[in-house]
């Protein structure tokens, strides 16, 4: 670190006075000495750094460093200029305007201007995975070098959100707009943005390793010098790594013991709940389509026969919180005012015998395969339970384990399974996130984590169609409230629990990332103690 | 002359066509695991519409018939081109390139342990087969071989990453000090390296103790060896001069045929140890069903066992003067 902080005096003296080491006033040794390196340790390997045209938390996470997006949301989701200075909505909500700040500047030097937000909102809406995102985008027009018209087809009140964090990463139109697909563009690798690091090497597997901008847009921001991901092959050896402060940052504890483990490190910071807007919901998910379960009694028998608080007080080691319905508790659009389906095996049996399901000769109702995302040593202890479980009512379950992510996928996406065990994530706002897993027009066979249940309630399609162009947000809030209502009751999946995020930080780590995006969040404020 | 210029060419073709027969098993193999890298980019990109993974699959040539997608991969490998990787967008030959030193470095320090000491370990137990020592070392190479590899790592972790902190446990560098070079860098190598090597070796060294001992044994029973006795030399000179350099034919055997496995036999370290090699690539493509990448992984990894054998024959020739002239 010492050395870093030697290169960067060297660097600051040579532009302060023409290389006098004598030169370097005092205050630009001081804000070297503040900033240090922030070594973020991760098991999730980005495939590349372009987040225009790959999400998911392994590419976000370097890339809100390297790129800057138009806005950002503050702790309370409410837009807070980045980019964009500020933004007007026309009176009827077809288009928003971008007042571009004029001082931004990508990492080769070049200034960021309305060419590149067209260019970059194009993109995104032309390959980005999630397409809800920029679905009613027709045009984006250039009023000046600095002024960006967003013009929409219908109301889209999604797009603010769209526009944070590394879900609309602004990307250099002069690097990607080449010609070359930006999907296997070979600068996606080593792309350039104006975010407040630039990339100084990015190895697939190993590490990014990323510096600080010295000419970032906001004044005395970041404050780090350095900012590191370091991928880990092994949970075990990431953890180990952060009890002996080779990083700094453990990027998600997701077991118990392992949360155990961290908390006994003097001065660790742990947070919980890190990254509200993702909102990993997890479920055991219907085939709605199946004979055996098209009945909504039978799946509500199901869901009835699961004692939620068993699986996550005891299975889960009491990290995880309930999930009550398909928005995540963290959103602004939450409702918990459903059917909660606290455990009742009477009512099972009942609903079960109203479906006409009676036992046979050997007791049993029905017998239904039962598969889960392979990997994860809570879904198999999940899947453990619910065998005995679901015996009680006389349901036979058999266990199906996939060799890896694809398998199963295939499975499921092939709707060639009964129940699965699955995470699905909110992203944000609903329109991203949660509307693909209820519209009947999402029924697409060979798309994981679309409407893989085949569920179709036509009034949940009105719900989920007027809610996506809802502007007024008490209003939306209701469409939203009546749409979770409905789900829960038909009952299309059993929703077991969220996913709580815990991101811990060592002692060293002063303000730690806090707000809704977590570390898919540019870290600005973050510094580290000698 | 041309008749061994003949033999030769027909050698070499022989090698390029199971070279392709390798290949096209491996295409058929991968291609018939479920799913494909459209489904796990999906999958990591936390979900995806019927279009996009369409266009993924088109962008990489995916959605041509299979027996199209091969020939234009053997051709163009032909051409020395082994494509672009799904996993990590970049071109294979470098993902290859990249990863092939750490691997060599691993693999080679491992076995260079591993044959020196599991040599010595197996003279001295010839040298009294039925003594407490020679047991001993017999017992505990059996134990190093038989506990599986990703425990032994663990085991070493917890003892030198946990109990006595003194060895870096991941990775190859400390990233702290990025942009260090010189000596520093190569001290830094090799704090990194002890770990994963030493795991390595443990599992190595059993097969090399236990074959020196037993053709030590054979060896010294012979004939020429009472002769060299008869004569008066010295012990030394009859056990390392006489003895084991016939001994040491199986093994350079093995550490050829071992050689020739490295990225198979590191796979499990690199993963404990997060060492960046061929390893944990070739894990990481089968997962992703990175085709381009598994088949150049698998090729290189061809090419290497050829190389292998042609060391292993040219050692014997070293090792034992009576091949030299043939």
């Amino acid at each position: 670190m010492s050395t870093l902080n030697r290169r960067r005096l060297l660097k600051a003296s040579a532009a302060v006075s023409a290389g006098s080491i004598f030169g370097i006033p005092l205050e630009v040794a001081a804000q070297a000495a503040k900033g240090g390196v922030l070594v973020i340790g991760s098991t999730q390997a980005p495939r590349h750094l372009n987040a225009a045209v790959q999400s998911g938390v392994a590419t976000m996470l370097p890339a809100a460093q390297l790129f800057a997006s138009p806005i950002r949301l503050d702790k309370n989701w409410k837009p807070q200029p980045y980019l964009a200075e500020r933004w007007t909505l026309s009176p009827d909500n077809r288009s928003i305007t971008l007042h571009l700040r004029k001082d931004a500047v990508f990492h080769d030097g070049r200034p960021v201007t309305a060419e590149d937000v067209k260019f970059s909102i194009e993109t995104i809406r032309d390959n980005h995975p999630f397409k809800t995102m920029y679905g009613p985008v027709n045009a984006v027009t250039i009023n000046d070098p600095h002024t960006a018209v967003i013009r929409l087809a219908e109301p889209h009140p999604a797009v603010l959100l769209a526009m944070s964090t590394s879900l609309t990463p602004i990307i250099p139109k002069h690097i990607f707009g080449d010609g070359t697909d930006v999907k296997i563009h070979p600068r996606n690798s080593t792309p350039v943005g104006s975010g407040p690091f630039r990339l100084v090497e990015f190895k697939p597997g190993e590490h990014v390793i990323m510096e600080r901008f010295d000419k970032f847009f906001l004044k005395d921001q970041p404050k780090l010098d350095r900012v590191i991901v370091k991928l880990f092959k092994d949970p075990g050896s990431l953890l180990l790594a952060f009890e002996r402060g080779e990083v700094d940052v453990h990027q998600a504890l997701t077991d118990p013991r392992e949360l155990e483990r961290a908390r006994k490190i003097p001065g660790v910071q742990v947070v919980k709940g890190a990254a509200p807007a993702i909102g990993p919901l997890v479920w055991l998910a219907f085939n709605t389509k199946s004979p055996k379960l098209a009945d909504k009694r039978v799946r509500q028998a199901i869901n009835y026969a699961i004692d939620k608080k068993y699986i996550i007080g005891t299975l889960l080691g009491g990290m995880n919180v309930r999930a009550t319905g398909p928005i995540s508790s963290g959103s602004p659009y939450y409702t918990g005012d459903v059917e909660a389906y606290d455990v009742n095996v009477a009512k099972a049996t009942q609903l079960l015998d109203e479906a006409g399901m009676k036992p046979g000769a050997n007791g049993v109702r029905l017998s239904l395969d039962f598969d889960a995302i392979p990997g994860s040593a809570d879904f198999k202890a999940i899947q453990e339970y619910l065998k005995p479980t679901l015996a009680k009512v006389g349901i036979e379950v058999n266990i199906r384990q996939s060799p890896d992510f694809p398998s199963w996928a295939r499975r499921i996406s092939s709707l060639q399974f009964d129940m699965t065990l699955d995470a699905v994530y909110n992203w944000g706002d609903p329109v991203i996130g949660v509307h693909r897993t209820w519209l009947t027009s999402n029924i697409k066979p060979g798309v994981i984590w679309s409407n893989t249940q085949s569920y179709s309630n036509p009034k949940v399609d009105e719900w989920l169609a007027a809610a996506g162009q809802e502007m007024n947000l008490a209003k939306r809030k209701e469409l939203y409230k009546q749409m979770q209502k409905a789900v829960v009751s038909d009952c299309p999946v059993a929703f077991l629990f969220e996913q709580t995020f815990y991101e811990a930080y060592s002692s060293k780590v002063v303000n730690a990332p806090g707000g809704i995006w977590g570390q898919i969040d540019s870290i600005l404020d973050t510094s580290v103690k000698a | 002359m041309l008749r061994l210029a003949l033999a030769f060419f027909r050698r070499l073709a022989l090698a390029a066509g199971l070279l392709v027969a390798v290949l096209a098993i491996n295409f058929m193999l991968i291609h018939a695991a479920p799913g494909d890298p459209a489904s796990v980019i999906a999958g990591e990109m936390g979900g995806s519409d019927a279009e996009a993974m369409a266009s993924i699959r088109k962008a990489y040539g995916l959605d041509k018939p299979l027996p199209e997608q091969f020939i234009t991969y053997i051709s163009k490998s032909a051409r020395g081109d082994l494509g672009q990787s799904y996993t990590y967008n970049r071109p294979v030959a470098d993902l290859i390139l990249d990863r092939i030193g750490p691997t060599i470095l691993l693999v080679l320090t491992a076995l260079m342990f591993a044959i020196v000491i599991g040599t010595l370990l197996g003279v001295f137990a010839s040298r009294r087969p039925d003594s407490l020592a020679s047991g001993a070392v017999t017992v505990l190479s059996l134990v190093g071989y038989a506990m599986p590899v990703f425990w032994t790592g663990i085991l070493l972790v917890i003892l030198f990453g946990k109990v006595w902190p003194v060895m870096p446990i991941a990775g190859m560098r400390d990233v702290r000090q990025f942009g260090v070079g010189g000596w520093p860098a190569v001290v830094d190598v090799l704090h990194h390296l002890v770990l994963p090597a030493l795991t390595l070796t443990i599992i190595y060294l059993a097969q090399y103790s236990r074959l020196a001992r037993s053709s030590m044994l054979e060896i010294l029973g012979s004939d020429y060896i009472r002769t060299a006795r008869a004569k008066g030399l010295n012990e030394w000179v009859v056990t390392f001069k006489h003895a084991l350099r016939n001994a040491l034919m199986p093994v350079v055997t093995i550490a050829g045929l071992q050689f020739g496995n490295m990225i198979s036999g590191a796979v499990l370290v690199e993963t404990v140890f997060s060492w960046p090699g061929l390893g944990t690539l070739a894990l990481d493509a089968i997962l992703g069903r990175d085709y381009p990448t598994l088949l150049g992984v698998l090729t290189f990894s061809s090419l290497l066992v050829i190389v292998a054998n042609l060391l292993t024959d040219m050692s014997y020739r070293w090792i034992d003067p009576r091949l030299r002239g043939k």
